[in-house]
């Protein structure tokens, strides 16, 4: 018997004025981990989706274990063994996590669903799996990255014979992300075959066999282990060279005005004196693992959230901030981490959430809006954030995961605020795009906006930061000039749990 | 979602359980359906004390007799409820409902037994053909039992010929509702309380249920697990079709004659008891037993304003405000559950 799980060739598909996918073709062993690589609309998904039978193939052939098969719905996919973990979260908030992971195969007794089987069952997955998790739990109250675990075991539950998982680490902490890689190792030696896609370039080398590039819905080749070598695969994902720009240091900051200024902040449940200064001109990072408080901090400076005593000041004055609408009055955009649930109307075209936070600037004293005008302005951003789209009429929820998040940062940019909060903002987005996004800010820092930038990976927040606030736990443990900061540094910030402060 | 903060998150790849944050959600159900509990006890209580004539038994079983109809509308409306739906079309199709029974019972002069059923699955057959218009021809379920609730409106004044059908003929019949199986307990309330039993069990036990509460929450993601969502919600749709079929049964033994012109304002009423059962609009959240004491509290309100003589009138007001006072402790309990 041949080693060869899936093969898939001449695969193409298109949707109205787009063509996802041209004549695309890979191969999968058993017990190989392929990674499938490509820019913010390459296709990737499109080509899973086929696989698990959500798209419908215009054209190709798909072949698992060297027969041909015809996959037309998920049941079928399920039925053959190819199971996936969206790039999107695909839970259902109101069920608990074992509801969640067996819907479509509850355990049953005649018209009776047998509830203890299920957490059982559960229970019993999710320690094999090394998840420390209450099957009992309702999923609305766990967070992003512990949904995403779900997700992670839902998928595992079918014992596939091919896992797809679509950038599953685009939510998760290092941690995390090294509980899902030893799960990886697990089931290569079961004989699994793992498709994954990814755009942190360094998980490529850590866990992949192979690596599969596309690019505009095309294939354009596959690299064999001994042949990996970053610099290759993006440049056959961008069809380009890409330059690096420089660490910034502290001390490239034009002035020392202090633009915003936040003393003693803290919500009831989470933050504990939060005291930091964001200057003109300036990125300030912050680092530290999930749930430390960071994108809670972000909420609470714009009164998304409750805070309790602390004083914000604008410019050295005092203001109040009740409201996402008193910080957006007072120049803060916040571009938030969850960009399905709270930044983007998915249901609108990519016009109107562009315009969304500045429709104002578009609408005269009558109250009529100028969609001309605003409809030049939209092309001007899809243009300059290179967003993949038909055209500015295209419904939002058509475009991309990436492309989605460039829009969400179109949005704030077209407000014109003078202090921008970016929570995580190149989740998901390719490494061409990326480099796009850092020059973005810091030509915005550079006309004297002010930012600050939570992210969860270092490397970007050593690239781009002047300085980095570090939290743990709800505090601030360490604010470090770039200069100064390395990984390991922050790290050490990052993991401190107590009192013990060092600025 | 995410704003919700965990402390013990640093610890990932799982961090500790949290049993914690699931009792707190159970215990978000418990008081969500105690403070309608409360509210019940609360108006019985303001009423009996307004009037004598309040709380003596017969007042009791006549507010049970007319908690009836809109109970067991409210319970169907509920599957449909949750899975973030709506059904406009149960009032006039109860009207349907019963005027159908008097074709098959009157007209036809069939076996009680099979005229019964025969109304019961006029109410399945709406319901059905509601499910097929929403999820196989996909109209928002607002629009399509709309429709339904006028095409089942002029169906019945065409059917009876705009009279009313008396059952007197049918001997029987009336003890459907007001017959006493359970001495001192009318029927119509025996119905309601085996039909709560039923939705309970179908809601809470059965893959019925959970899929009523995945699609929900989230249906497209409940579409790619595998389920068959399309079949599912014509399942849904023709259970509340069923339970509409029942009430319009209940109806017509209760007042001995199918009124077609009667059924308007009904659908609404349910819908109401429902929501003010704590059953969510947006879907995915939701209870049998909410829906009950809903039911029961809007009809010891009608009664009692009844009994301290105060206007019909003022009655729909006083209806009006306790729907908004319910819906906005609701979404206030959420948001501090949120926060
Ligand atoms: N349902 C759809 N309708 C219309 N266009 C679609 C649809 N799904 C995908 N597309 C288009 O197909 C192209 C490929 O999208 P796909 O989601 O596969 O990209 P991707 O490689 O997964 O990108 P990312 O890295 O951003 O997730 C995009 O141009 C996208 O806009
Ligand atoms: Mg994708």
């Amino acid at each position: 018997m041949s080693n060869q799980l899936l093969r898939v060739t001449g695969i193409s598909k298109s949707f109205p004025g787009v063509q996802a996918l041209k004549d695309v073709q890979f191969e999968l062993d058993r017990g190989e981990v392929l990674a499938l690589v490509g820019e913010n609309g390459a296709g990737k998904s499109s080509l899973m989706k086929i696989l698990s039978g959500i798209y419908i193939k215009d054209e190709g052939s798909i072949f698992l274990d060297g027969v041909e098969v015809d996959i037309d719905s998920p049941k079928t996919a399920q039925a053959l063994g190819i199971s996936i973990i969206h790039q999107e979260m695909n839970l259902m908030a109101h069920l608990t996590i074992a509801q969640n992971i067996f819907i479509g195969r509850e355990p049953r007794e005649g018209l009776f669903l047998r509830e203890r089987a299920l957490n059982r069952k559960a229970d019993e997955l999710l320690k094999r799996l090394g998840i420390n998790l209450d099957p009992k739990a309702l999923v609305e109250t766990l967070t992003v990255a512990k949904q995403q675990m779900v997700e992670i075991a839902k998928a595992l539950s079918f014992d596939a014979k091919v896992l797809i998982m679509d950038e599953p680490t685009s939510a998760l902490t290092d941690v995390e992300t090294e509980t899902l890689f030893t799960l990886i190792e697990g089931l290569k030696r079961t004989g699994t075959g793992v498709i994954y896609i990814s755009h942190r370039m360094d998980e490529l080398r850590r866990i992949t066999d192979r690596v599969t590039v596309l690019r505009d819905g095309e294939y354009i080749g596959t690299l064999q282990k001994e042949q990996l070598d970053i610099p290759t695969i993006i440049e056959m994902m961008v069809g380009r060279h890409i330059e690096e720009s420089a660490r910034p240091t502290a001390r490239d900051r034009a002035n020392n005005e202090v633009v915003l200024k936040v003393e003693g902040l803290n919500t009831r449940q989470l933050l504990k004196d939060i005291s930091f200064e964001l200057k003109r001109g300036e990125i300030l990072g912050f680092a530290g693992m999930m749930g430390a408080g960071r994108t809670e901090v972000a909420r609470a400076i714009i009164g998304a959230d409750l805070s309790e005593g602390g004083r914000v000041h604008i410019n050295g004055k005092p203001v109040k901030i009740k409201r996402p609408s008193d910080a957006v009055a007072h120049g803060i955009g916040y571009l938030s981490e969850d960009r399905k649930a709270y930044g983007l109307l998915l249901e609108q075209d990519v016009n109107t959430n562009v315009l969304l936070a500045s429709l104002r600037d578009y609408t005269d004293a009558l109250g009529f809006v100028h969609t001309m005008k605003g409809k030049q302005k939209s092309r001007e951003y899809v243009a300059s954030l290179r967003i993949k789209t038909p055209s500015i009429s295209a419904t939002t929820k058509n475009l991309s995961g990436g492309n989605q998040q460039k829009v969400v940062i179109a949005k704030w940019l077209a407000r014109d605020c003078d202090i921008l909060i970016f929570d995580e903002p190149t989740r998901g987005i390719d490494v061409g795009a990326k480099e796009e996004i850092y020059k973005l800010l810091n030509d915005l820092v550079a006309a004297g906006k002010s930012i600050i930038m939570i992210s969860s990976e270092l490397p970007e927040v050593l690239r781009l930061s002047h300085r980095i606030v570090v939290m743990a736990n709800g505090r601030i443990t360490g604010i470090l000039d770039n200069e100064d900061a390395n990984q390991a540094k922050i790290m050490d910030y990052a993991t401190r749990m107590g009192d013990e402060k060092d600025l | 979602m995410n704003a919700t903060p965990v402390t013990d998150q640093t610890r990932v790849g799982g961090g500790t359980p949290e049993p914690r944050r699931s009792a707190t959600s159970f215990l978000r159900a418990q008081i969500q359906q105690s403070l309608a509990f409360a509210t019940l006890v609360v108006l019985l209580v303001f009423f009996s004390f307004a009037s004598s004539n309040f709380f003596t038994w017969s007042n009791i079983s006549g507010i049970l007799l007319s908690t009836a109809v809109i109970g067991i509308l409210a319970l169907g409306t509920t599957f449909v409820i949750i899975t973030g739906g709506i059904d406009l079309s149960i009032g006039t199709g109860m009207t349907l409902a019963a005027v159908m029974t008097g074709i098959f019972l009157v007209n036809l002069e069939l076996p009680l037994m099979v005229g019964v059923i025969g109304g019961i699955l006029t109410g399945g057959l709406m319901g059905f053909i509601n499910g097929f218009n929403i999820a196989i021809l996909r109209l928002p379920p607002f629009i399509a039992t709309l429709a339904m609730m006028l095409i089942a409106q002029g169906l019945a004044l065409v059917i009876s010929g705009v009279r009313p059908i008396y059952f007197s003929s049918v001997v029987g019949f009336k003890d459907i509702a007001l017959g006493f199986v359970i001495p001192g307990l009318p029927n119509a309330v025996l119905i309601l309380f085996v039909l709560a039993i039923l939705a309970y069990v179908l809601l809470s036990k059965t893959l019925l249920g959970r899929y009523t509460f995945a699609i929900g929450s989230n249906e497209e993601a409940t579409r790619l697990s595998g389920v068959d969502t399309r079949k599912w919600k014509i399942v849904i749709y023709t259970v509340a079709g069923l339970f509409t079929g029942v009430a319009g049964v209940v109806i017509g033994a209760r007042l001995d004659s199918a009124q077609p012109q009667l059924g308007t304002g009904y659908e609404l009423q349910a819908i109401a008891a429902v929501i003010i059962g704590g059953t969510s609009l947006l879907g995915g959240r939701g209870s049998i037993l909410g829906t009950l004491i809903g039911a029961l509290i809007m009809s010891v309100l009608i009664n009692g304003l009844r009994i301290m003589s105060i206007q019909t009138e003022w009655q729909n007001v006083v209806i009006g405000v306790v729907i908004l006072i319910a819906v906005f402790t609701d979404a206030l309990r959420q948001r501090r559950a949120a926060s």
